[in-house]
């Protein structure tokens, strides 16, 4: 691997770290927790740095994640994260930066709207296929009502996704051979 | 960098990585097989005194399960309502034995034996086309990325905020990604610059 790649995988696990120390949004009171930037990060390592780069970002961030280092939001980290509820989400993240990167850099001209739903593809529907499972077993709960838990995130991923997608395509614009 | 490792001279705290993550492993995988409630609340009791045991304080447990309280109370409820209060204990003392067993490991470990450990035990995928010094390289470039990731955002919000643009997301989103990926297409023409060659 070439020292760029290299230098581009730490940028993007450093980003997503970067990402937890924003305050979370809260909404709906306490009975929901709050809405953190941190899957941003997985979006945007897999729509800026590709399938390659950002698949290897997010590995090297949860591994970072399960040494006991304090960079999930909230300053959450250790080996006990990857045991709680949304422990599969987390293993997900390499998976869903990959999946992205490889569809957005699969053609070199893609649009506003096929980057957005290449994003949503990755950040949305294969992490919550990996991660509501992983919350159903944990908390023995079914699949049906671990979904039903989950559909309060949807509004703030898709926002994720519009970000992702404005920030991902100028970034193109600005570095065309990214 | 800080970590979530607590000094100390117990036992756990001497005991190599390696082992601590095997034996986590092995009793993450019991406390799933097991199905009874008095034996997971036998194995949560017992990971509580390991605290204490360890130079640990009860205080610091307590942090462990802090964050999830409120996921600890809807999956009571929704278990309590679905299957009944046994269920529900269950559920809920395994996961925060699993979490108090996993914290134990991580609050006595420090986090550089631990990437000291990962990245030696690299050395059997060599085979496979990974370089162990890279990922020493990528580790400790992510860990100096963090705060100047952060300065950077300080600063752009800075910038936008005299241009009364505090509250666009991207006016400071967009300088802030664009900074950042110069500066890395810079650190690593520095990096080839000096010869590096692992």
């Amino acid at each position: 691997m070439d020292t760029k790649s290299i230098v581009y995988i730490a940028l993007f696990a450093a980003l997503t770290a970067a990402l937890g120390l924003m305050p979370p949004i809260s909404f709906a009171g306490l009975a929901l927790p709050p809405i953190t930037a941190q899957s941003l990060g997985v979006m945007l390592a897999g729509a800026v740095a590709g399938a390659r780069r950002g698949g290897f970002a997010l590995l090297l961030f949860i591994a970072l994640v399960a040494v006991g280092l304090p960079l999930l939001a909230g300053g959450r980290g250790g080996l006990g994260v990857f045991f709680g509820t949304s422990g599969g989400f987390l293993l997900a993240w390499p998976l869903s930066a990959a999946l992205i990167g490889y569809l957005v850099t699969k053609k070199s001209d893609v649009s506003f709207l096929m980057t957005a739903i290449y994003i949503a593809l990755g950040g949305i529907v294969l992490m919550y296929a990996i991660g509501i499972p992983w919350m159903a077993f944990i908390g023995n709960l079914g699949l049906s009502k671990s979904i039903t838990i989950m559909v309060a995130y949807v509004p703030g991923d898709l926002v994720k996704v519009v970000l992702a997608t404005i920030i991902a395509r100028g970034l193109r614009r600005a570095f065309p051979n990214l | 960098m800080l970590d979530l490792y607590s000094p100390g001279t117990s036992p756990l705290h001497r005991l190599p990585p390696a082992p601590k993550m095997l034996a986590l492993m092995i009793s993450a995988t019991l406390l799933f097989i097991n199905q009874s409630l008095p034996l997971t609340l036998v194995a949560t009791l017992a990971t509580l005194t390991l605290y204490p045991l360890t130079q640990l304080t009860l205080k610091q447990a307590a942090a462990q399960i802090r964050p999830l309280l409120w996921i600890f109370g809807l999956f009571f409820a929704v278990q309590w309502y679905f299957s009944g209060i046994q269920m529900a204990a269950y559920v809920v003392l395994r996961l925060a034995a699993l979490i108090l067993l996993a914290s134990l490991v991580t609050l006595t470990t420090r986090s550089s034996d631990m990437i000291d450990t990962m990245t030696s035990s690299l050395r059997f995928l060599k085979p496979l086309g990974v370089n162990p010094a890279k990922v020493g390289l990528a580790i400790s470039l992510a860990l100096r990325f963090i705060p100047v990731l952060a300065q950077i955002t300080t600063e752009v919000r800075e910038a936008q905020k005299a241009r009364g643009l505090e509250r666009s997301i991207i006016a400071t989103a967009m300088p802030v990604a664009i900074r950042t990926i110069k500066m890395a297409d810079d650190i690593s023409d520095a990096i080839e610059s000096r010869g590096y060659r692992p």
